[in-house]
């Protein structure tokens, strides 16, 4: 059983760019969406010295860390060419405009409730 | 024409059912005569002519036609009669009966009825839902005024006409077609071989973002702006106005647009109305299985209306694959519908326009990309796991077809990868599966530069005369010099005639491209180009949209070649000069105000120290520009920060940015006893006049008052030492890990000049340099007499040079904070909302 939440629309993230989310208890989000209206989410940490994804530069279906330039692929979360190490992906997909984010566990709907 | 054909309503049936005596055979009732439900009644009747009685219902008032068609009955190619599709003959000789103009309004499934609008109620055995879909409406302001349509049916096309005849009567009506998917631009061209002056209003940055990617999206909207028609991107309607009848579209940024006709082209959904009433299950379409049969066993669905496996359809060749199923499932056979997958055309005359697939890339991706800018063409083929699994083709869609049939086939691709992109008569070509191989067939009269019309023979003779690069081949026989095209044939003519003696040429700007920086600079002048795709496709980029070292590189040289005209992407500078602050370790951000020549008074003092306290800055420290730097700011709170700062009359100091920094001074004449002119005065006007300009990378000045140079002027990209007969300036200086001096440039008698050579040395440095190539590396490539040459032995290009920079000052000095901090893009700054929660699967 998935949690979806919904987190807006497609236009409320920039085209090459992404916007934030936080939820209670978990790790804050980072929501891609790339040239071509891909939407993927990624933990906002870069495996190398954790630099915020999400202020990087979308290219293709990669993004380039902000701190060391590092690519991490926005499907899989991985550190591309001689770099190593993964951030953790977070499902997310498209639904009649909406975005819906997957929570891994319901947790406390309440609790997100009052926190929206 | 006269499209009353149908049977007129008739309320003799009103409380009549219908159950005509002498056929026994079961009742198969049809609603919806589009392109669906007739097509599978035609199915059935080709497998079992005799089985069922059949009554087809339609809300329009013909027989069946081919709604694709109306796009050619718009733009005048057809008449109506040619794209019907069954006569009326047709349905008698059938045994059809064909009731029109009449839509079903319930669905009664106890009773097994449906009944119409005009009463009829009829019983039915297996009811067949063909509705198709609804035309989605934006629910904006105006929506429902007269004069504001879909595009859906023969009615709207009617409309459209009619709108364009009254046109013509008062001179050249305008149209305003919202969307540009396919259906609207569709409209669009139709309208404009009118007669109507037409703009196309698009939410999203490019054309057919469903189907196209950016620059296959480039391409289709310079094309249909080179036949007249107006394409706006990014453009969102706030609302239709008009008095009682449309006069014009009024956009959210504030732009209106007169016209007396609004097509809306912006999406379909499925028409599921009749059914959810009918307690149906239905999800985004009606469910159905794989034989098309609904939750209901006696009640089947076909068409845009349904949902199969997750998937609902908004194109014929799926709706092909339903009616066989379909037809099966009613003639007890049993194959089964699996699914579909689509490809997309563009019918708009003489552009040729294909997508199939998820050509979007993912996990495991690659792509293909071929851009021939002197032929238009663009292509991408996405591989994924050796199988092709999407193509985007815009101006040579020959190859389509191949490219979905290996599609849907799934066939393993790894043997012909090199060649796919050429297309099939190229990678199925006789085995030549090697490029080399390839060009070492071609006869030496065969061209290979066709800018320069250069044959194979003249670039082996090139070659063999000496030219062992590519750059020497360029400057020998031209070959490659012009688009670049061809640069791939000819390094394997280098390769083939000197064996591994290959030399490669300088540095390409990165890998998605085979030109230099320099290259790049020079074409995007020489041709006028005015925008990243436009770049890309001409300059033939091998990745969809660049790197994260490419894009900000173009968006800069655009921004230097065409001030006041060219818009900066965002999406293209590094976060420092997105976020207009400097990102720190820890992803806080520290935010530096301009005090110009390092002059504060307590009013400035004072909101700083109210910020340092108001926002819980960690640390605030003097930078080596003598600025005062704030730590630890949140990017949520640095649009109050901004807003506080501006408020006490201060701008950003672009400590972020590649731009000028600052204008470092010692206090001068003034105060010092040394000093020989107002060394701090001249900061001040020198920082005045270049704050705010981008540069390649950061710059740096500074004033200092007499020889003994506390400013240290001399470790600066511009530096200016004054002395009791002027002013003695010197470029390209250093401070950073390669500590390097300034070169002399020379000594200038006034402050006017002072501050003309500046400028003009700044704009060389701007249209020459590489990106991210600061003053140092760049006079040291380029050498110190080139700089005198152009800045000071040429009085008028100096002249020119300056007026060049002041000319692209006069659009550049706006506060980007203040534009920041009065909410303008200020989400960017914010954490997206979640909205509700919603349980799924
Ligand atoms: C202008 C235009 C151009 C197109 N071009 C292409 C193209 O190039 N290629 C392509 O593949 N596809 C194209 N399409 C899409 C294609 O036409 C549709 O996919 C196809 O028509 C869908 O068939 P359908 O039978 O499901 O729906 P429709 O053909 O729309 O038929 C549904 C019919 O049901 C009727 N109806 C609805 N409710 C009721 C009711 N309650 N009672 C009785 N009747 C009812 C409607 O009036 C309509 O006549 C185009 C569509 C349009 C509008
Ligand atoms: S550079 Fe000369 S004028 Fe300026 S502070 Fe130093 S000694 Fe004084
Ligand atoms: S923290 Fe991302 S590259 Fe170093």
């Amino acid at each position: 059983m998935t949690d979806w939440i919904d987190i807006g629309t497609l236009s409320d993230i920039p085209q090459r760019g992404a916007r934030t989310v936080r939820l209670d208890g978990e790790p804050e989000i980072a929501v891609f969406r790339t040239g071509d209206d891909k939407v993927f989410a990624l933990v906002n940490e870069c495996p190398h010295k954790k630099g915020p994804l999400s202020q990087g530069i979308v290219h293709g279906h990669l993004v380039a860390c902000p701190l060391h330039n590092w690519n991490i692929a926005l499907a899989s979360g991985e550190a591309q060419g001689a770099d190593s190490g993964c951030t953790p992906t977070i499902a997310v997909r498209e639904e009649n405009g909406r975005l819906l984010l997957a929570r891994p566990e319901a947790q406390n709907p309440e609790a997100l409730r009052d926190a929206a | 024409m006269d499209f009353q054909d149908g049977i007129e309503p008739n309320s003799d049936y009103d409380d009549a059912l219908i159950v005509p005596s002498d056929d026994v055979r079961e009742h198969l009732v049809v609603v919806g005569n589009g392109m669906a439900g007739c097509r599978a009644v035609e199915e059935l009747l080709a497998r079992d002519a005799g089985r069922y009685r059949v009554t087809i219902f339609g809300a329009e008032p013909h027989v069946n036609y081919n709604r694709i068609m109306l796009s050619p009955v718009l733009a005048g190619e057809k008449t109506f009669e040619q794209i019907v599709i069954n006569t009326r003959e047709w349905y008698d000789e059938n045994g059809i009966d064909l009731i029109t103009a009449d839509p079903v309004t319930t669905i009664d499934r106890a009773a097994k009825t449906v009944t119409s609008r005009s009463g009829r109620t009829v019983h039915y055995d297996r009811l067949l839902i063909a509705t198709g879909s609804d035309p989605f409406i934006i629910p904006v302001p105006g929506k429902d005024l007269s004069g504001v349509i879909s595009f859906r049916d023969m009615h709207d096309v009617d409309t459209m006409l009619a709108a364009a005849e009254a046109g013509k009567a008062s001179g050249g009506g305008s149209a305003v077609v919202i969307g540009g998917g396919l259906l609207g631009l569709e409209a669009a061209h139709g309208l404009t071989l009118r007669g109507m002056k037409v703009t196309v209003i698009h939410l999203m940055p490019t054309l057919m973002e469903r189907q196209l990617d950016e620059a296959a999206g480039w391409l289709l909207k310079s094309a249909l702006e080179g036949r007249g028609q107006t394409i706006l991107t990014g453009a969102d309607t706030a609302e239709i106005y008009g008095d009682g009848k449309v006069e014009g579209v009024r956009l959210k940024d504030g732009r209106e647009i007169t016209a007396s006709l609004v097509v809306m082209a912006v999406g379909i959904r499925p028409s599921t109305a009749l059914a959810r009433e009918a307690g149906l299950e239905v999800n985004r379409g009606i469910k159905v299985d794989d034989h098309m049969v609904t939750s209901d066993p006696s009640v089947l669905a076909v068409g845009e209306c349904v949902e199969h496996d997750g998937n609902v359809y908004g194109l014929v060749a799926p709706l092909w694959d339903m009616c066989r199923s379909l037809a099966d499932g009613l003639t007890d056979r049993h194959t089964g519908y699996r699914g579909s997958v689509t490809s997309t055309k563009l019918k708009v005359a003489g552009l040729d326009v294909f997508s199939a697939g998820d050509f979007s890339g993912g996990e495991g991706c690659e792509d293909i990309v071929l851009r021939d800018a002197a032929r238009g063409v663009y292509k991408r083929v996405v591989v994924k796991d050796d199988k092709v699994v999407g193509a985007v083709l815009y101006g040579d869609t020959a190859d389509g077809g191949w490219y979905f049939d290996l599609l849907k086939k799934g066939e393993d691709v790894s043997e012909v990868r090199d060649l796919l992109i050429f297309g099939q008569a190229f990678a199925s070509g006789g085995g030549a599966l090697d490029p080399k191989a390839a060009v070492a067939a071609l006869s030496d009269d065969a061209e290979i530069c066709g800018c320069n019309g250069v044959s194979k023979g003249q670039v082996v003779g090139c070659i063999e005369a000496g030219a062992c690069s590519l750059d020497a081949v360029r400057a020998g026989c031209k070959a490659s010099a012009s688009c670049g095209q061809c640069t791939g044939l000819v390094e394997n003519l280098l390769a083939l005639t000197l064996g591994e003696d290959v030399q490669s040429g300088p540095k390409t700007m990165c890998k998605c491209t085979s030109f230099t920086h320099d290259d790049v600079r020079r074409e995007i002048v020489a041709q006028d180009m005015r925008s990243i795709p436009e770049v890309m496709q001409k300059l033939h980029w091998t990745t969809p949209d660049g790197c994260s070292s490419c894009r900000p590189a173009l968006n800069y040289y655009l921004l230097c070649a065409l001030p006041g005209e060219y818009v900066d992407d965002q999406q293209s500078r590094f976060v420092n000069e997105r976020m207009h602050a400097n990102i720190q370790k820890d992803g806080t951000y520290s935010v530096v105000p301009r005090m110009w020549g390092g002059l504060t008074n307590p009013r400035e003092l004072r909101a700083i120290a109210d910020v340092v306290e108001k926002y819980d800055a960690p640390m605030v420290k003097v930078t080596g520009g003598q600025r005062l730097d704030i730590f630890g700011i949140k990017k949520e709170d640095l649009p109050a920060v901004w807003a506080d700062l501006n408020a006490a009359g201060m701008v950003s100091g672009h400590a972020y940015g590649k731009s000028l920094r600052t204008v470092k001074t010692c206090v001068g004449s003034e105060w010092c006893r040394f000093g020989t002119q107002d060394s701090t005065g001249l900061g001040v006007k020198t920082e005045r006049m270049t704050w705010g300009s981008w540069m390649p990378h950061k710059f740096k000045i500074a004033v200092s008052g007499c020889p003994r140079n506390c400013a240290e002027a001399t470790i600066k990209d511009f530096g200016i030492v004054c002395v009791d007969s002027g002013y003695e300036l010197s470029v390209g200086g250093n401070g950073g890990i390669h500590v390097r001096a300034t070169d002399f440039l020379c000594k200038v008698a006034t402050e006017e000049e002072a501050l003309e050579y500046c400028a003009a040395f700044i704009q060389l440095y701007r249209e020459e340099a590489r990106y991210l190539e600061r003053t140092a590396p760049w006079i040291e490539r380029v050498g110190v007499d080139h700089a005198k040459a152009r800045v000071v032995e040429d009085e008028a290009g100096r002249k020119a040079l300056a007026a060049r920079f002041l000319y692209s000052q006069s659009f550049s000095q706006d506060d980007p904070w203040a534009e920041r901090a009065s909410g303008n893009r200020a989400d960017l700054h914010q954490h997206l909302q979640p909205q509700a929660l919603e349980a799924a699967e």
